[in-house]
């Protein structure tokens, strides 16, 4: 999933100090399951707002929306009865949320209510961690199902480094070296032989190195 | 012999080299460089050039090694791959061998965390492993990284590092493999005091006959103090130093202490000698240049092959 954090309750309180009347939105996609921008915490900061800018005396009129999937046009439709009468937007879905409200309704401030932070999976309740970076060219296939990109402090190819310390990596004790789990990985698959494949310079257009990516599907865009 | 590069040169003789190095300074004085480099005139081969060591910004290796080569000395460029990406790597090549820079030394580089700019990003376009094999394209294929003919392809001996302290320990010599099947020419070891384990480590070396295939430098740092020790233990990542060695330091008083740590690394290197395999000592003596030319005569390795 994408994973997402609520910035700072000071900064969001600055974005909306202006007006007097917005919508905040949520998405029920990612952000719900990370805990960053559902239906939950979108009513947890309209409180919040409310209450910040009631000490100063000031009304703040909030609209609480949560749509299915914020980057979804079919679904960010659902808005424009609403739009009307909001002279700004925050939203809580990912970037992508963000940038789909910002682009259906051109002449309506958005303002993003969280930092979009990776694309990765829950270890444990309350905790996720950085699993793909998007590259374009998966090799999961051959590193035994770990990520030397996404989750190699250097995204080494041919790792580990000489700052591989008792599986943790140089750059901070509590992260998994990648390498060492790569290496865990490939023992018990009994690949040990794999590991001396070099790998070659990666070629990154597949991943941002082309330029921002479009996936068209012939079969379904007719 | 593959290159003019005097290290080449002395490794295919058979003598033991010695290399040494310099860090170069935190500001444009090329006073520091050439004055580091003159501590070291005629009791070393060759002197590696750092690139931003500790992912701190320091004047750029390939314009120091010109300073250094301009005195008539043989620099060792170190190249870092988290600073550049290939484009400026290969066009850094091209200008240091334009300048008669032949030995290079191939790195990933202490990450951006250590030094004194954690905002920046890391590049890492490509590994060390995959730079070496981008150095050796070039000098034996006559190609770019991106496939395209070099004019004047820059013939460099291609050098890389190697941790045998590091873990997993297994993967320590088959990671050196894959450095080989890459193209290196010679390796620079970290910084030895667990003598035991580098010597399993060579142990591993040998039964693969990587030995004879890459030359291999051993690494040796002198240590100040117990002070030191104690960082170099605790503090330094990858680093081995096993608790002998800080008792010993810790045995003797301060005044007497920088001594002890130079008498450590002279019987390191005695040691070492003997050991098939390795086919030279790679000094450093971090922020204690002048210490070099008395350690390389004290270890009996002067006077230095003319080649």
């Amino acid at each position: 999933m994408i994973t997402a954090e609520r910035k700072p309750l000071s900064e969001l309180v600055e974005c909306v100090r202006p007006y007097g009347r917005i919508l905040l939105l949520g998405c029920n996609e990612c952000v719900t399951v990370c805990a960053a921008g559902g239906r939950k915490e979108v009513g947890l900061l309209a409180s919040s707002l409310k209450m910040a800018f009631s000490k100063d005396g000031k009304n703040l009129d909030i609209k609480e929306i949560t749509l299915e999937r914020q980057c979804d046009p079919e679904y960010v439709e659902e808005l424009a009865p609403h739009m009307g009468e909001a002279e700004a937007v925050l939203s809580m879905a990912c970037g992508c949320g963000v940038q789909e409200v910002a682009r259906r309704f051109m002449d309506k401030p958005v303002f993003p209510a969280v930092n979009t932070k990776f694309m990765g999976a829950s270890e444990r309740q309350g905790i996720w961690s950085e699993r793909c970076a998007g590259c374009g060219d998966c090799v999961l296939g051959i590193t035994g199902g770990i990520c030397p990109i996404a989750r190699c402090s250097k995204q080494l190819m041919n790792g580990p480094c000489g700052g591989s310390s008792g599986g943790k990596c140089e750059v901070d004790a509590e992260m998994d070296c990648a390498w060492q789990l790569i290496w865990d990985r490939l023992k018990a698959l009994g690949l040990e032989k794999r590991y001396e494949e070099n790998m070659p310079a990666k070629d990154w257009r597949p991943g941002r190195g082309a330029g921002p990516r479009k996936i068209i599907r012939e079969d379904l865009a007719r | 012999m593959k290159t003019e590069s005097v290290l080449e040169k002395v490794l295919a003789s058979g003598q033991m080299a010695v290399t040494s190095e310099c860090g170069p300074p935190r500001g444009s004085v090329p006073d520091k460089i050439i004055e580091k480099a003159n501590l070291l005139k005629g009791y070393v081969d060759a002197i590696n050039v750092t690139d931003n060591q500790t992912a701190m910004v320091r004047m750029s290796s390939w314009s120091s090694c010109i300073f250094i080569k301009q005195m008539g000395l043989n620099p060792i460029l170190q190249m870092v791959t988290r600073d550049r990406n290939r484009l400026a790597m290969q066009s850094d090549i091209l200008g240091a061998y334009a300048h008669g820079i032949n030995t290079m030394l191939c790195l990933s580089g202490d990450h951006p965390k250590f030094g004194d700019h954690p905002m920046a990003a890391g590049v890492y376009d490509l590994d060390s492993i995959q730079l070496v094999r981008m150095v050796k394209d070039m000098r034996d294929e006559g190609k770019f990284q991106g496939g395209a003919d070099i004019v004047n392809p820059p013939k460099m001996f291609i050098g890389a590092a190697a941790n045998p302290f590091a873990d997993p320990f297994e993967l320590r010599v088959a990671r050196l493999a894959k450095k080989v099947k890459a193209g290196v020419d010679f390796i620079q070891t970290q910084c030895i005091y667990n003598v035991d384990k580098f010597e399993k480590w060579m142990e591993g070396v040998r039964e693969r006959g990587l030995h004879k295939q890459v030359y291999i430098l051993a690494g040796i740092t002198p240590m100040k103090s117990v002070g030191m020790a104690k960082y170099m233990k605790n503090k330094v990542p990858g680093m081995d130093v096993p608790d002998e060695v800080v008792k010993r330091m810790s045995s003797v008083p301060k005044e007497k202490q920088a001594e002890e740590g130079i008498k450590i690394a002279l019987e390191t290197i005695e040691r070492l000698k003997g050991v098939e395999g390795v086919n030279g000592f790679h000094i450093m003596a971090i922020e204690w240049e002048e210490k070099v030319p008395e350690m390389v005569e004290r270890a009996g390795l002067l006077p230095r092959p003319q080649v």
